[in-house]
């Protein structure tokens, strides 16, 4: 593991906003422009640092959604109503807005194709921002390892990165992806539909003899259920990797 | 010069003072669950807490052993490096100046070790001084599995990860070494009121 080049100083650097995508009626991505950023591994994080005018602070962690790509980084986030950041970082910053922001942290909870497989992802919501960094990599190094993803969203215009999904569902060899709606599902869908429980793992994770390395992001309720379930199941515990966000990431 | 956010100002006035909240931290009233892998569940029969290490002596303890120490009722704020604090928090425990009571050693570290791999260190003189408990009950209740059940490290004053969940051996060293997330880039110390969130910070 890069250890060592994890464990450099992460000093605050300035950001420039230089792309903004609308994921969602409630979810945006941001590209931005870092200077002198060191790279990072699929599954890091950023921590964001917002100041007001009276000198006022706040910081959230927003997981990166892309591979390492020189100096561009590019965070998902979801607005949440009652927050104090992400509505901010949703709807106030625009383009060639500066932003600060300290980075790559966290170094347990990221894949690259050189850990092997068969990879297994599972997410919930926006939980599946470092998942799509770590799927982004395995298909930009044009790796054989299979992959299963598996996403639980609410509704059918929760689904974030629609289209680049479908795409790489179409497209890619070693790569299946299964969606799950659990309240409402989209007109016409005629797949899975409700949680993803045990039986639902059961039938579409790959199975513990396979060994796969589990990688779990969103909600602590998703998270909880779906890696005990999992644990039940037969996968090694060591193996199923986790990252959960509450309703506090503001 | 300093870097202002445009646009950005405070959401709400703070609903407590704020020497209360260290830098760079929010209150949260849920409490959020950080786990790196799958909940471990350790049945109380099976369970032990064991002092280890730089000791004249091992101590262990069985559930029955450990609940029958006296226990204290402490109401602390606890900080995770995520950014949420939970002010007024209550739990019972046993102090760790119970635990370590008459221990003869010349460490000056410690490492947690937990059900299920997870390792924090710490030292020493941060878990004695009336500063720390081996925390088993939570708002009166049994500790859940998630927050750390049946027993967890509670340090308050410093970054809650070094509170190690699912509590299994203290290993007292003479020597320090880095734990879990100290390994992987996160701060040695961890004191929220110097925002030692870090490596360097």
């Amino acid at each position: 593991m890069a250890r060592t080049a994890i464990l450099r100083r992460l000093t605050w650097a300035i950001a420039e906003v230089v792309d903004r995508v609308d994921e969602t009626p409630r979810v945006r991505s941001l590209g931005l422009d870092v200077p002198d950023w060191p790279g990072h591994l699929p599954g890091q994080h950023i921590d964001v640092r917002l100041t007001a005018e009276d000198g006022y602070r706040a910081q959230r962690s927003y997981s990166i959604a892309t591979p390492a790509d020189g100096s561009r980084v590019t965070i998902t986030v979801e607005r949440l109503d009652d927050g104090e950041v992400s509505p901010y970082l949703t709807d106030v910053l625009e383009i060639a807005d500066r932003i600060e922001l300290r980075g790559p942290i966290g170094g347990y909870f990221v894949w690259e194709p050189s850990r092997g497989g068969p990879l297994q992802l599972v997410a919930g919501g926006s939980g599946i921002a470092p998942l799509m960094a770590m799927l982004r990599a395995r298909l930009q190094a044009r790796s054989d390892v299979p992959v299963r993803m598996l996403l639980s969203w609410r509704s059918g215009e929760d689904v974030i990165y629609a289209d680049e999904l479908n795409a790489i569902a179409r497209d890619a060899t070693g790569v299946e992806i299964t969606h799950t709606f659990t309240r409402l599902a989209p007109d016409g869908w005629t797949g899975r539909t409700g949680r993803l429980d045990r039986d639902a793992l059961a039938e579409l994770a790959w199975a513990p003899s396979e060994r796969p390395l589990v990688y779990v992001c969103g909600p602590t309720g998703l998270v909880e259920a779906v890696a005990s379930a999992l644990v039940e199941l037969g996968h090694d515990p060591a193996r199923v990797l986790t990252e959960r966000f509450g309703p506090t990431g503001g | 010069m300093s870097f202002i956010s445009r646009g950005f100002q405070r959401r709400q006035a703070p609903a407590v003072p704020s020497d209360r909240v260290p830098p760079g931290q929010h209150v949260t009233r849920d409490f959020p669950v950080l786990s790196a892998g799958p909940t471990p569940r350790i049945g109380l029969d099976e369970w032990r807490l064991e002092v280890i290490g730089e000791v004249d002596q091992p101590r262990s303890w069985s559930w029955q052993e450990f609940t029958a120490l006296p226990a204290e009722e402490v109401t602390v704020d606890v900080h995770c490096v995520t950014k949420w604090s939970k002010l007024d928090s209550p739990w019972t425990g046993v102090p760790l100046d119970a635990l370590l009571d008459g221990l003869e050693t010349s460490a000056g570290f410690v490492v947690a070790h937990s059900y299920g791999g997870y390792t924090t260190n710490l030292p020493l003189d941060d878990l004695t001084g009336g500063k720390a408990w081996v925390a088993y009950r939570y708002d009166g209740e049994p500790l859940e599995p998630e927050h750390g059940g049946p027993a967890r490290l509670l340090v308050p004053h410093l970054y809650f990860w070094k509170s190690a969940k699912w509590l299994r051996a203290l290993e007292l060293r003479a020597d320090d070494a880095p734990g879990f997330w100290e390994g992987y880039g996160y701060h040695n110390y961890g004191d929220p009121w110097r925002e030692q969130r870090y490596s360097g910070d």
